[in-house]
């Protein structure tokens, strides 16, 4: 039965788009905080500093997502690269292991590999951007094959009897289709890294998990409130990000995009 | 076509071997410091075994490493794989024997504060011990249920050897603390259970009604959706605030023990993060029910609350129970970093090693954790493949 | 053009194809018959290499095929899957122009034989070069399956029961189309099939296996006619046997003057057996008259006689 997929990408109308609140809600909140004391000091009438101001908020934002970045660029070409490589001759001896890895992301819990990182390389960003890494690789490598396995195979037996190269069809046929998995997994990586980066404030890295701890620690609940809002909004953000990337590909396109629902 | 050499031997073996003599040559497989206070000398394998190896070491050791060899290129034989698996058995509690009578003999020798510790390099030997013995067990092709009993079986020769330790940092650390560790265990599995069980409850209401009303599926899974996208400790953070507040508004709330720190905000945030694992299976479960059963149901007479009960819960039972092992196992995962606020359970021992800097306290804090991960995680598999070997 | 000698294939031990002797000429039809477990399917796919085989040779022209380079072989001929595995992420065109892009065909040729390619095959080029596989039903993927698999003009046609999971229209019409495309353009066509009426329609030869082994070679006639044992029989449906062959012959050697009154009901000239009798047991009548291709009557069929061995 034929069916036919027409989604048109709504005509500009940015007012009505969550991700563009979400990120004016972020910028907001990271650059007008100093200017909010009268606010949060109505909301929390007992503290005598109901504002972060140890740090900018904003630094510690761009140096919150820096760390993401950082690190899920690594875990992605890490994850990809081990992936693929199942694929030859050789890789495919490896598969069950990858699977195994890739199955181990969403039992082990991201916080057992950051706080292990401790003991061995100490504080800081380093077991940070080690735990964020490792981790990350996870859930991307799980995209890359899942993405590999959705392939049907009368689709690869076509591809190979008509005489094209491995090499030709991992680019042209393997790759495409995987890709919506792939995405799926970069993006659940990415969204994961940033809550795991918060956390990482407990080892010493300066990201916006600060304000949680330092408020946890103080018992300042408006120092949590501030810090949690911050990662929350970029959560989101990020997801949503994502979500449009998705989007904005399918209707360019016939990739059929992977439902996340 | 001839079989390549890859084919024919087992490349997977080859790297975990080559990991694991990187690992024994180039890390430390201890860490002896004079005092609790001082970092650790490393020591190195080779250093452990010229001081207490006996000739029945060497050739256990020797014995071992030609069984390697033989299991990478002749991966085929049953028999080999079997052996293989023993003696990785032998092998973890070896080297944790050995780790424990050089402990026992340092603390003995002139200095009885000095710390043996656990070394990157132990860690990597059981490591890669453990990923031998996975590949053989695999190769070996048993039933679900064998080869938990296999995995099971290989940690024996460990647990009976684990009380020789008693002189590693890691054991004394434990029995300075063991008090509070089944308390700890116990406080996990409450937080675990309090958030799990209502959402098991509310999750399939929720999705019961889905199913009837296509309006609350659409406002709902955005929703579910965000929720699941915040990360934990910010929502945990989020929900300090107002629970703080409505616990000085309502004082009885204080009395009860619901406030801004503790288990509360834990168990709110974890149920809320249940909710869409075990919402969306349980949703995808009944959908995949067959309508004709459904029809044949109320052609027979069954009221709604019946039908649910007696055809559409069975036959979804498959499809909920994936839904609600995510939900027990990321919750397991995610209970601790309640400690954070303040939850107690396993967490706040490894957080409690991470800010006074006691490593063996944050392993002692992290190995249960992923271990009841783990648990859970093979508790619904063995559940979900005995209903679902079950003629229906 | 495609000799099989010898030709052997083990699976774990067991063997799946003994001792194959064959010989394909150019430009026939040749269907490889049989039961599932067969072998038919494993034979096709030694011949562009998707199975090796394990003994004896198999010769492309006169040469090994095991000399040439695997993907070379592979784009001389061309391949139709049941499940059709048209890339989902490209269009129909994009799909059609595979092996001529692979070959080096320019665009201005691609975009050509890609128009003549779908005209062929039933599909307007306008509307549906440009639509995507999941945009079409199950026998519109088919032909576009079968399209490409032509796309470069193959030496050899590769067909492992293409038409199995369309429903019995669409199937019909598709035979008919390749029956047609076969008669046009002579291509030599190696079609796997467990459908006897499918193979006795398309055939020029019918290759009938029986694990692994070849029960008997010959024209839908000869099979039909002279059986060579009892496996032939009763797999081309023993008591029918009478009943197929009616299809596959013509009613012209039985023509006789019209003697007493013409026949109220008319055939054409070009009508099988099958098609006369069945007429006749519609109508409840026991002659037909025959026309030419104008409308005019030139003669009459009768049941007796067509049901006789035709003398002389």
């Amino acid at each position: 039965m034929p069916e036919s997929h027409s989604r048109q990408i709504p005509k500009s109308n940015y007012w009505a788009n969550p991700l563009v609140w979400s990120l004016a809600a972020l910028l907001l909140l990271a650059y007008g905080l100093p200017y909010s004391q009268p606010l949060f000091a109505a909301l929390f009438p007992d503290l005598l500093r109901p504002v972060y101001l140890q740090e900018p908020m904003a630094t510690l934002m761009w140096q919150h997502m820096g760390l993401v970045l950082l690190s899920s660029s690594l875990a992605v070409i890490i994850a990809t690269l081990a992936g693929l490589a199942t694929i030859s001759e050789t890789g495919r001896a490896f598969k069950p292991l990858m699977e195994t890895l890739a199955a181990m992301g969403q039992t082990f819990p991201p916080v057992a590999i950051l706080a292990v990182a401790v003991p061995a390389v100490g504080f800081g960003e380093l077991p940070a951007l080690m735990a964020l890494s490792i981790f990350g690789v996870l859930p991307v490598l799980q995209g890359t094959l899942a993405g590999l396995a959705s392939v049907p195979s009368p689709v690869m037996d076509s591809a190979r009897a008509m005489g094209m190269r491995p090499r030709q069809i991992l680019v042209e046929v393997q790759m495409p289709l995987a890709f919506p998995f792939w995405l799926a997994g970069v993006r659940t990586s990415v969204v994961v890294n940033i809550g795991t980066a918060a956390i990482a404030s407990t080892v010493g890295a300066k990201t916006l998990g600060l304000p949680i701890i330092v408020g946890l620690s103080g018992f300042n609940t408006a120092y949590v409130l501030q810090g949690a809002m911050m990662v929350g909004l970029l959560a989101i953000a990020a997801d949503l990000a994502f979500d449009r990337l998705a989007f904005v590909l399918q209707a360019n396109g016939a990739l059929a995009v992977k439902d996340q629902a | 076509m001839p079989t390549s050499l890859v084919q024919r031997c087992n490349p997977v073996l080859a790297l975990y071997v080559a990991l694991a003599i990187g690992a024994a040559c180039g890390l430390p497989f201890l860490r002896v410091s004079p005092n609790r206070l001082l970092s650790g000398e490393p020591v190195y394998l080779w250093d452990v075994l010229l001081q207490h190896g006996s000739p029945l070491v060497y050739v256990l050791m020797l014995d071992i490493a030609v069984l390697l060899c033989i299991a990478v290129w002749q991966p085929k034989g049953r028999t080999t794989q079997a052996w293989v698996v023993l003696a990785m058995a032998a092998g973890l509690s070896g080297v944790w024997l050995l780790a424990s009578h050089f402990a026992t003999s340092a603390t003995q020798a002139e200095n009885p504060f000095s710390r043996t510790a656990l070394g990157a390099g132990f860690w990597a030997l059981c490591a890669m011990a453990w990923m031998i013995a996975l590949d053989a067990i695999d190769r070996l092709q048993l039933t679900t249920l064998r080869r938990l009993l296999v995995q099971i079986a290989l940690l024996l020769p460990l647990l009976l050897s684990l009380n020789e330790g008693q002189h590693l940092s890691i054991a004394k650390e434990y029995a300075n603390q063991s008090d509070i560790f089944v308390p700890a265990i116990l406080r996990h599995l409450q937080i675990v259970w309090s958030a799990v069980v209502p959402a098991l409850v509310i999750g399939l209401l929720l999705a019961w009604r889905m199913t009837q009303t296509q309006s609350l599926r659409q406002a709902l899974f955005p929703v579910l959706n965000v929720i699941q996208t915040i990360p934990s400790i910010a929502l945990f953070g989020l929900l300090m605030a107002p629970l703080a507040w409505m616990a000085v508004q309502l004082p009885a709330l204080g009395h009860a023990g619901i406030s801004g720190v503790g288990i509360a905000p834990a168990v709110i945030a974890l149920f809320m993060y249940a909710l869409l694992p075990i919402v969306r299976s349980a949703l995808a479960g009944l959908e995949q029910v067959p309508a004709e059963a459904v029809h044949a149901a109320r052609a027979m007479g069954m009221s709604s609350r019946q039908l649910l009960r007696q055809v559409e819960l069975p036959l979804a039972l498959p499809v909920l129970l994936i839904g609600l092992r995510t939900a027990v196992v990321q919750t397991t995962g995610l209970a601790a970093i309640s400690a954070l606020v303040g939850a107690g359970g396993l967490g706040q021992i490894m957080f409690d090693g991470l800010f006074s800097a006691a490593n063996e306290l944050v392993i002692l804090g992290v190995i249960p954790i992923v271990l009841l991960a783990m648990l859970a995680d093979t508790f619904f598999k063995v559940l979900s493949s005995l209903i679902n070997a079950r003629p229906q | 053009m495609i000799r099989f000698e010898h030709t052997r294939k083990l699976y774990d031990g067991a063997a799946a194809i003994t001792d194959l002797n064959l010989d394909i000429q150019q430009g026939e039809l040749l269907v490889l018959l049989g039961p599932s477990g067969s072998g038919k399917s494993t034979v096709l796919k030694m011949v562009n290499r998707m199975v090796s085989h394990d003994g004896g040779h198999i010769f492309f022209n006169g040469q090994d095929i095991n000399s040439f380079n695997v993907q070379d072989l592979r784009r001389r001929m061309g391949y139709a899957i049941q499940s059709v595995g048209l890339f989902p992420h490209r269009t129909v065109a994009q799909n059609i122009a595979t092996v001529p892009k692979l070959l080096g065909w320019d665009a201005h040729r691609v975009q050509a034989r890609v128009s003549e390619l779908l005209k062929l095959l039933a599909l307007d080029p306008e509307p549906y070069a440009s639509r995507y596989p999941h945009q079409l039903s199950g026998g519109q993927q088919q032909r576009v399956g079968v399209a490409r698999a032509m796309a470069a003009d193959p030496d050899v046609l590769l067909m492992d029961e293409p038409f199995g999971a369309l429903d019995p229209v669409t199937r019909a019409a598709l035979q008919l189309s390749l029956k047609k495309i076969h008669r046009a353009t002579s291509k030599t066509i190696l079609f796997v099939t467990h459908d006897i009426d499918e193979a006795l329609l398309l055939a020029t030869r019918i290759v009938l296996l029986n694990q692994g082994r070849i029960a008997q070679v010959g024209t839908p006639l000869e099979l039909l006619q002279q059986p060579a044992n009892d496996f032939v029989a009763d797999f081309l449906g023993r008591a029918d046997l009478g009943l197929k062959q009616l299809s596959l012959r013509s009613i012209a050697p039985h023509i006789q003057a019209i003697q007493g009154t013409e026949p109220i009901y008319a055939i054409a000239y070009t009508a099988t057996l099958r098609e006369a009798i069945s007429q006749m047991a519609t109508l409840h009548v026991s002659s037909l008259s025959v026309t030419d291709a104008a409308g005019t009557v030139i003669g009459q069929v009768r049941a007796a006689d067509l049901l006789e061995n035709q003398h002389a």
